[in-house]
């Protein structure tokens, strides 16, 4: 019943917003929703701890402790996305941008975004997972291309193609799991459940199996934003409103990788360590490469902070590939901490947008001086990301790096180091011209709304406290680390 | 001859014309000609399903056909026909790699998708299995059109291409995924090309044109 009403909340808040129509509290319904879906996702947490997966729904949703913790990631990072979009649909409303009608859509939207979402990670089975995720696809296009301008158009139109394509190599990749189930002895839609398949993992023929993975660890790393597929990600995040960027790279991404994650369970216990490590190596090094690289030349924010998400992408599938209890420990608290630091940052983007109307670091520079509070919340933000301690991106890298050693891939530890090394020099210097330099003469010390600095001093707050205190989350990790390792 | 020998002869031959149904919309320009080919595809796809339900006499695999047939013999090729009727232009007059170099890189591709099915045919050894490769070679081709053409309409086709490609692999391997899988992708399928279509009339009101060229503005 558990996973019915996480899902049931947004899509009552999407009816709820439709119902409405545009009012100045509209936006509020979905951060409510998201806000429940939360504490829900805690308390599933702390009940599923150590338990075995409870399923519904005919068994077609189940939630168990990785379950769980996605739900949780989902609700924090939507509840900040859509506490940002309150300020968003305000001003693009007032300043007659968009029509209230637009404005309901976009509320709606948000919400099925988070629905079908929360649909992908508590699905029973392959299947489910993939009409979900193919879902999502088709409720962010509208997202991207929201504020409709020409980049906007082509973003989308990008976004949806490589996408769909993609999606559409996962379903052959499911087909081929299904014909292998089949000749193992399943039947019926059973034959794609998690369970089923990993108990019958080793019964499975290892040559479909080996078209299979390929092709799934392709299509989903399309979504997550691995290179070589990963040429919608800078578009359509730096088009998307912010807080759908927030929502995109925060977790969108993540979702893509809870996929590829629990299929290279299946893909160890059938074929042995080697082939889905080489695969999620791959593509991890080829991600790393260019989006280090591209994260140089960059000059405006929300695209630096696109190829931002593709290293980090890369780093979680390199700490995949190690696999073990560690890494896979590092890997999950690194996507709850990314989530936070890239909403939060995405957030601070749009809000840099309302007030100077550019993303461009140039023309925006100067911001710690002209808006101190924005400002600091940037530099803080940055810091995050970079992985500076206090916060839980460093203890997550940290751990690994620790398991990539304890699993002989210390090669994988230096790589990361100097891929984190050069992002570190472009996101430095991103951060440098758009906090110090920059136009002289301008109105300085500018007050920011408190509205506007609530969710982001919220994300900031829970990321340093979960990188200070990581105990609660601990029986929590290590639960949904086993789920994972074979 | 019996009468499964029929069934059998007749499962390869709409096999091929899925098949061949991509490559026709590789080697057609006037985009009404393009979207043709795609409607013979997906109804030989639907024939596909027809024919293997009678064979194993499965009546949801008779239910699966006569979806299959609305929605792609029909529906979408509908949605198709406003677009076209929206710019004449779509044509593909100038694609960025001409038609007989196409034609010449989906006989390859052909070739390949053979190759790469191997695992699969002989891991089974059974009539409608060792078919797979055609829907394969439609789904290499289909990506192949997603490379090859810039106009919105063929790129729409092109995805249509390989979602084919891929129902007639699913069909062949395991007479159909379970029918909620299948309802679910076909609803998701629609919806795309639902989404797609608003997206072109968008484009069309932005800049006159359906043509993806026009659309630079993103880069590195």
């Amino acid at each position: 019943m558990l996973s019915l009403l996480i899902i049931g909340l947004p899509v009552a808040a999407v009816l709820v917003t439709l119902g409405l129509g545009w009012r100045p509290s509209t936006p509020w319904v979905g951060v409510v929703a998201d806000a429940i879906v939360l504490t829900i996702g805690f308390a599933a947490a702390l009940h599923d701890v150590g338990h075995r997966a409870h399923s519904t729904v005919g068994g077609n949703l189940r939630i168990d402790s990785l379950s769980a913790f996605m739900v949780i990631v989902i609700g924090i990072v939507s509840l900040l996305a859509s506490w940002g979009s309150v300020r968003y649909l305000r001003h693009e409303v007032e300043s007659q941008h968009c029509t209230s009608r637009h404005a309901v859509q976009y509320a709606a939207l948000m919400q099925s975004f988070v629905a079908t979402m929360l649909l992908a990670v508590l699905a029973a089975n392959i299947g489910i997972l993939w009409v979900a995720v193919e879902a999502t696809t088709i409720t962010t296009t509208f997202l991207v291309g929201h504020r409709r301008t020409r980049g906007a158009l082509e973003a989308s139109w990008k976004y949806i193609v490589l996408c769909s394509l993609g999606i559409a190599l996962a379903f052959l990749g499911t087909v081929l799991v299904y014909l292998a189930a089949v000749h193992a002895g399943g039947h019926s839609i059973h034959a794609l459940d998690w369970t089923w398949l990993t108990t019958h993992a080793h019964a499975l023929n290892p040559a479909i199996m080996r078209l299979a993975i390929g092709l799934l660890v392709l299509g989903y790393g399309t979504k997550v934003g691995l290179v070589p597929m990963h040429s919608w990600l800078p578009d359509a995040h730096s088009q998307s409103p912010a807080p759908v960027s927030a929502l995109m790279s925060g977790v969108l991404l993540s979702v893509a990788f809870y996929a590829l994650l629990r299929f290279k369970v299946i893909a160890v216990l059938c074929l042995g360590e080697t082939y889905p490590r080489v695969l999620f190596v791959t593509l991890a090094i080829m991600s790393l490469a260019l989006s280090s690289l591209l994260l140089l030349s960059q000059r405006d924010l929300k695209r630096a902070l696109a190829y931002s998400s593709t290293e980090h992408m890369g780093l979680l599938a390199l700490g995949a590939a190690a696999g073990g209890p560690l890494a896979i420990s590092g890997v999950l608290l690194h996507i709850l901490g990314h989530g936070l630091a890239k909403g939060v940052l995405f957030l601070s983007s749009g809000e840099i947008a309302l007030a100077d109307g550019t993303s461009d670091v140039n023309e925006a520079g100067g911001l710690l001086a002209r808006r101190p509070a924005l400002g600091g919340a940037v530099a803080v933000g940055l810091a995050a990301l970079l992985g500076f301690p206090p916060f839980s991106l460093f203890l997550s890298e940290l751990t690994m790096m620790r398991g990539e050693v304890a699993n002989h891939m210390a090669w994988a530890v230096g790589l990361s180091l100097v891929a984190l090394a050069i992002a570190f020099a472009g996101i430095a210097t991103i951060g440098r011209r758009l906090l110090l330099a920059g136009p002289r003469g301008q109105a300085t010390g500018l007050r920011t709304p408190w509205s506007a600095m609530a969710p982001l001093v919220l994300g900031l707050s829970l990321c340093a406290l979960i990188g200070t205190l990581t105990w609660p989350l601990v029986p929590l990790l290590h639960a949904a680390a086993k789920l994972v390792t074979s | 001859m019996t009468d499964h020998g029929v069934i059998a002869s007749l499962l390869a031959l709409t096999s091929g014309v899925v098949l061949l149904g991509a490559a026709l919309a590789l080697w057609r320009r006037v985009a009404r000609g393009i979207v043709n080919a795609l409607r013979v595809q997906g109804l030989a796809l639907g024939a596909t399903a027809a024919l293997l339900g009678l064979q194993l006499h499965n009546p949801l695999l008779i239910v699966t056909a006569a979806l299959l047939v609305t929605v792609k013999g029909y529906v979408i090729p509908k949605l198709f026909a406003r677009l076209i009727h929206l710019d004449p232009s779509s044509s593909e007059t100038e694609p960025v790699i001409n038609v007989p170099a196409s034609l010449v890189a989906s006989v390859f591709l052909t070739m390949v998708a053979f190759v790469a099915t191997r695992p699969i045919v002989d891991s089974a050894r059974s009539f409608p299995v060792s078919l797979v490769p055609f829907g394969f070679a439609a789904v290499l081709i289909g990506c192949f059109v997603l490379v090859a053409r810039r106009k919105a309409v063929s790129q729409m086709v092109g995805l249509l291409l390989v979602d084919n490609g891929i129902g007639l692999v699913a069909l062949l391997l395991t007479t159909g995924v379970p029918m909620l899988i299948e309802l679910g992708g076909t609803l998701d399928v629609l919806l795309v090309v639902v989404v797609l279509r608003v997206l072109v009339t968008r484009m069309h009101a932005e800049l006159g044109v359906l043509d993806l060229d026009a659309l630079q503005e993103l880069h590195d």
